[in-house]
């Protein structure tokens, strides 16, 4: 008898449960994945979305940008996240649109003299042909290279910008912005690049070519090391898929973006 | 009734060991079957003793990593074996029991700080010293081998110290019947009889600091080139996975997979020499 009133309790339990998803209303799903410098930021504007359109549950995945644009191609994500400066050539087939830009600042160890490089500096420091501080008005000593690894957004965009970059083999490689930072806030005689919305006082941004990393020169078109952020997706998106596109370029989209440490789309 | 609940559980456990063997099974599969043919495609002799590694151009030379592996691994046993042998005869043979009883739950302990703990007082500690007074760039060889050899203690530790408690205390009591000091008894009777565990012990540290990748990722600067000095940064087998395995497709993700089946290969190698060291140090007791 208990056994048979334990069982029922059971039956009712999960109807109910399979009701709550199935018997309200639809809900619609969207999934982003993709870059990770721009993940944060879309976790941020998911959020906001979703509090006004209690329907829809929007997951954001990182992965890198590779990977966004993989699981656009595959359906694994709606919508894919890229940070590079061109689309590689398979996401042809994809619709793409840019929901922001971001900067790339060249950062040294704030207890570094030098403040200023040029774009062919920046160039041969990377690939090994400058090796001392001192050819570039600094202290006399080795620079420390530090990179992000292979097939990493910000890097292929940064070498993309830069052009002719071979990095040097003796590059330290590190595989976050994050840790990018931590290096050279150690190391006096370190060089790295990173995001421009994550630099802090701990490291020092230089002027390339007689511009410092700032909004205003980025969207002056003077400083030269900006990448946009892209979304990828299919033409055949779900109306509330595009609707939340739509809403990525809105102005209270583009103002959190703003807010946030990054450039607006237009 | 009795017999057919036996017969069930027998079943269940007998279901649960075999699953736990056909997942090694099939990690083991799926690892070959991604990278191998990767390897006949590139050639297994390029891929192996090449020394450049750039998967955007299609240059898959993993000879720096493998060096890299081996060294660091090697130096994490020249700081962790000694230390680690040392503490367990010190634990063993020198205090008394009731101090033993404290210390070696408290350095079992250790074992249980995250990789990730380890890799962060290496880059905040250990790689400026090594940068200040060594030069380099600090995040290195010789930081790996340090995080590393001190990661492995609690492992050439415990297992020593349990290889060294086995040892009948009638050997002791004969050697210095005999007339031997408390230190030559130690190192000439105690040492002898637990040398397979200990050889045991050290190997399995010797696997734990091969497959490390948290911390080393942290700490050896992950440059990939053959270092000439201890203060040189090197990239490792499993920091090279690890590190890429997010942006990586196509021919860039089988050669990761590549590098799994060689550090697969490298790990049973060392196991295999491990086992008969522990066979040929046991046969000679």
């Amino acid at each position: 008898m208990r056994n048979l009133s334990m069982g029922v309790c059971g039956v009712v339990l999960l109807a109910a449960i399979v009701c709550g998803v199935g018997c309200g209303k639809p809900r619609e799903n969207i999934t982003m994945a993709g870059s990770t410098a721009f993940q944060p930021f879309a976790e941020k504007l998911a959020d906001q979305y979703m509090t006004t359109h209690p329907d829809v549950t929007i997951t954001i995945q990182g992965g890198g940008s590779a990977l966004g644009i993989q699981a656009a191609l595959s359906g694994a994500a709606q919508v894919g996240m890229a940070d590079l400066v061109t689309l590689p050539p398979e996401a042809a087939s994809l619709k793409n649109m840019v929901v922001a830009r971001d900067g790339i600042a060249v950062v040294l160890n704030p207890a570094n003299a030098v403040a200023a490089l040029t774009l062919e500096q920046v160039r041969n420091i990377f690939c090994g042909k400058i090796k001392n501080w001192k050819e570039v008005g600094g202290a006399d000593h080795a620079i420390a290279v530090i990179s992000r690894e292979a097939g990493s957004g910000t890097r292929t965009s940064f070498e993309q910008i830069v052009g002719g970059i071979t990095l040097t083999s003796d590059a330290l490689i590190q595989d976050s912005n994050g840790t990018i930072r931590e290096t050279v806030a150690n190391d006096a005689y370190a060089i790295g690049y990173l995001s421009h919305g994550l630099v802090n006082e701990k490291i020092k941004p230089v002027t390339v070519d007689g511009f410092a990393c700032t909004e205003q020169t980025i969207v002056g078109n003077q400083y030269k090391l900006v990448r946009p952020v892209f979304l990828v997706y299919k033409a055949s998106v779900s109306p509330a898929c595009s609707a939340f596109l739509e809403y990525l370029l809105s102005a209270e989209a583009q103002e959190i973006v703003h807010q946030k440490g990054l450039i607006r789309a237009k | 009734m009795k017999l057919n609940g036996e017969s069930v559980a027998k079943g269940v456990l007998s279901l649960v060991a075999f699953s736990a063997l056909a997942s090694l099974l099939l990690i083991a599969v799926f690892i070959f079957k991604e990278g191998f043919p990767f390897m006949l495609k590139v050639g297994v002799n390029d891929f192996l003793f090449s020394s450049t590694w750039n998967p955007q151009a299609g240059q898959y030379g993993i000879y720096p990593m493998i060096v890299a592996s081996l060294y660091v691994t090697f130096g994490a046993m020249l700081i962790g074996a000694p230390l680690g042998i040392a503490g367990a005869i010190f634990m063993n043979e020198f205090l008394p029991r009731s101090v033993m009883r404290i210390i070696k739950p408290t350095i079992e302990l250790l074992a249980g700080i995250p990789s990730v703990v380890f890799g962060f007082l290496g880059v905040m500690v250990l790689a400026p010293f090594i940068r200040a007074h060594l030069g380099g760039p600090g995040l290195s060889v010789l930081a790996a081998s340090i995080i590393l050899g001190v990661m492995v203690l609690p492992t050439v530790i415990s297992i020593s110290t349990d290889a060294i408690g086995a040892v009948p205390n009638s050997y002791r009591e004969g050697a210095l019947a005999l007339g031997a000091t408390r230190w030559q008894s130690v190192y000439m009777v105690t040492i002898k009889a637990a040398r397979s565990g200990i050889i045991a012990s050290v190997i399995l540290a010797m696997g734990r600091a091969l497959g490390e990748t948290m911390a080393v990722i942290m700490v050896a600067g992950n440059t990939v080139k053959i270092p000439h000095a201890v203060t040189d940064p090197v990239r490792t087998l499993t920091a090279n996975i690890a590190l890429e395995m997010s942006n990586a497709t196509g021919m860039a993700r089988e050669a990761l997979f590549a590098t799994g089946v060689v550090l697969f290969v490298v790990i049973m190698i060392l196991n295999a020499i491990a086992m008969s060291a522990i066979k040929g140090a046991g046969g000679r007791k």
